[in-house]
């Protein structure tokens, strides 16, 4: 185990959004003057099959890919991908399930990923206002005050 | 932000930017996972980037451009540099006068691509010199050397990314001092670039002599670097490799290779008597054991069964300790799936129905293959449908060869279909055949890049527009149908089932744009609309 690199797999299906939650992720450990690096496939992930992505951090990372087996985070998007993924997590590591937030509370529902990046800010030791500026970047104006409440509310609830 | 500041950058956006810092005056390629958005970048950040037919016109182009003493970046995943080998191997020869960049982005583990090939091999089989980033720093920063060494030895350079380097994300310090870019100018130059056998021997030699030239200078490139360490152990290693046997072997003496053709083989020899054992880890092919190997020097690399697919820290912790047991199988995820709703499902509804034997193409109707549709018979290369139903056609018995039709994509008939196209008209077959356009007005796979057929620039800019149709009857072809396979799927599969009937040569073009692009289709023509009236008013 890398000693101080914190590490994060994002898994659900194409379309929702995993990779710009990742993206956002990698953002705010950038902005917290961390090493960082975030790694995922491209490609055939637009056609609504598995997708999955990998953000680390920490003083110095240096493979882009969690190895299997040591996440000490597990989001997951979609319900029928937490088996597929559930090996990535380590022992004792934090599975963070769709269940956690409330669909239904959304303004928007396709906000549902930044609702579960609420959720895990919880768990990292990042400020809250970087989570903030990282999402304000992360999307176009129209979109931002959903997104920001999705990530309220997930925090809220984690 | 400044543009020296610290950056997150995926290895994709490193080589744009650097591109850009090193003046490279025109970027071209043909989209491809995982290259494709280098292209992208380098136009968002102001550069001038082009989307080419294939990679061999965009190699072709950009060789021009070099001529031209300006510097030039051609883009391709790996697949697409057999398309360009032809400019390559003698371009070579010929040399450049601009700096002249080649991204060969390979593809190990086969994300999105069809075949696992190691485009190392071309380094050597061409003779140019070859660089391999293992993040996006190194991207950035092999771009901008990949550029002087292309000048300073006047040869094309080959940039090597895979996969991991192209889309992780990894942050990038960009340099202070950017090249200035030489003003282009035609200098006749007959000997170096008109390869008649006369001329093309001594520039053979040419080459071979520069290649030597960089092995000894790449002895003491900084490039390559040794990574100090404990034990008796020694790894040399490359590219995302690195990474990972950084990563699980944090205390062993490792030699990082980033110039990886010529190799610099004293330094290699030099790092290997120093340990007690050498073991070389890379992706993909024994590269750099053989090579290394060959020089008589002693190195062990890694089981046969870790050439395939992507190394991993787990993969390499396992080599590490020679482990050759099986490996875990990983956990089923869902397959991709032809969107709902798209049109390319009423196609392989209709052939499925019809029994067809389908000769089949790159992109996303690829995924015909799987159920329901279970409609394509074979996918090879870029184009290969067509002269692979024509010869399916050629000695099948009648009854089967009647069932055969080529099925291929809009940017795919571009890219490599239209001499195809030709090849039909002019060795038809004795019943005769059915090519299928699948024209979603877009190369959708890749992200909906433009091409030629769209009538957009890579900018989403009007420009001219290569009509399927009009192409097709210029070859003489009487039998051309257009339809839209969504609007009435009954009405289409009737007409696959008359064109396979008449024993005649037929291309129907199914044509309705993705659904995913066609709210983007038309704003980009809104716009044009916008511009020519504007344009027209401003004449009057």
């Amino acid at each position: 185990m890398n000693s101080g690199v914190i590490n994060i797999v994002i898994a659900g299906l194409g379309g929702q959004g995993v990779l710009k939650a990742t993206s956002i992720v990698a953002d705010v450990a950038f902005r917290s003057g961390l090493d960082v690096k975030q790694s995922e496939l491209h490609g055939m992930s637009q056609r609504g099959g598995s997708v999955s992505s990998d953000v680390r951090f920490g003083r110095e990372v240096f493979s882009p890919m969690v190895p299997a087996g040591a996440a000490d985070y597990l989001v997951v998007v979609a319900p029928d991908q937490i088996e597929v993924n559930r090996r990535q997590l380590r022992d004792g590591g934090t599975l963070i399930a769709p269940e956690a937030v409330d669909p239904a509370k959304l303004t928007n529902k396709k906000s549902f990923n930044v609702a579960l990046l609420g959720v895990l800010s919880r768990h990292l030791d990042f400020t809250e206002a970087t989570w903030l500026e990282a999402i304000g970047a992360a999307f176009p104006e129209k979109l931002r005050a959903a997104n920001l409440q999705a990530f309220a509310l997930g925090r809220k609830a984690g | 932000m400044s543009d020296t500041e610290r950056k997150l950058l995926s290895g994709d956006e490193a080589v744009a930017l650097a591109a850009m810092h090193a003046g490279v005056a025109l970027g071209t390629g043909y989209p491809g996972t995982p290259s494709t958005e280098i292209l992208e970048s380098f136009s968002k950040l102001g550069g001038r980037a082009q989307w080419a037919p294939n990679e061999k016109v965009a190699l072709e182009v950009a060789l021009g451009v070099a001529f031209a003493g300006a510097r030039a970046m051609a883009t391709m995943k790996h697949v697409g540099l057999n398309v360009a080998a032809d400019p390559l191997f003698t371009a070579a020869y010929t040399g450049v006068t601009g700096g002249l960049i080649v991204v060969s982005a390979d593809d190990p583990g086969m994300a999105s691509s069809q075949n696992e090939q190691d485009n190392r091999h071309y380094a050597v089989a061409a003779g140019v010199p070859m660089l391999e980033p293992a993040d996006s720093q190194e991207a950035y920063d092999f771009t901008l050397r990949a550029v002087e060494i292309s000048e300073q030895w006047r040869i094309p350079v080959l940039l090597r990314l895979t996969t991991r380097v192209c889309h992780s994300r990894t942050i990038v310090t960009p340099r202070t001092d950017s090249l200035p870019a030489p003003t282009p100018s035609f200098a006749r130059d007959v000997r170096n670039r008109v390869m008649i056998p006369a001329y093309a021997r001594p520039a053979g030699r040419r080459l071979r002599q520069k290649l030597s030239e960089l092995q000894a200078w790449n002895e003491t490139c900084p490039l390559n670097r040794i990574v100090a360490g404990k034990g008796s152990l020694g790894i040399i290693t490359s590219g995302i490799a690195y990474m990972h046997v950084r990563e699980a072997a944090p205390e062993t003496r490792v030699l990082k290779l980033g110039f990886t053709y010529p190799l610099p083989l004293e330094k290699i020899r030099a790092f290997a008597a120093g340990v007690d054992r050498c073991l070389v880890i890379e992706e993909g092919d024994p590269y750099l054991a053989e090579a290394i190997r060959a020089a008589g020097i002693k190195v062990e690399n890694a089981s046969e069964m870790y050439r395939f697919g992507e190394l991993s820290v787990g993969r390499v912790r396992r080599i590490l300790e020679g482990d050759t047991s099986p490996e875990p199988a990983p956990v089923p995820g869902k397959p991709p799936l032809l969107c709902p709703g798209c049109s390319h499902r009423n196609v392989f509804e209709a052939l499925h129905n019809l029994d067809c034997i389908v000769a089949g193409d790159i992109g996303c109707y690829t995924l015909g293959v799987l159920p329901p549709f279970e409609a394509i018979d074979s996918c090879v290369c870029m184009g290969a449908s067509i002269g692979v139903g024509l010869g399916l056609r050629h000695v099948l018995p009648p009854e089967q060869a009647r069932r055969v039709v080529s099925v291929i994509g809009d940017s795919t008939f571009v890219h490599s279909g239209i001499t195809g196209l030709v090849e039909m008209v002019y060795n038809p077959p004795p019943t005769g055949h059915v090519v299928l356009i699948l024209d979603n007005s877009t190369t959708a796979m890749t992200g909906h890049q433009e091409h030629p057929g769209t009538g957009r620039t890579l900018e989403h800019e009007p420009t001219g527009k290569l009509s399927f149709e009009e192409l097709a009857r210029s070859l003489g072809l009487k039998n051309v149908f257009i339809s839209d396979p969504s609007a009435d799927p009954g009405k289409f599969a009737q007409l696959v089932q008359a064109c396979l009937a008449n024993q005649q040569l037929n291309l129907i073009i199914a044509r309705r744009p993705c659904l995913l692009i066609a709210g983007a289709i038309k704003e980009y023509e809104r716009a044009a609309n916008q511009t020519c009236t504007a344009a027209v008013d401003g004449v009057e």
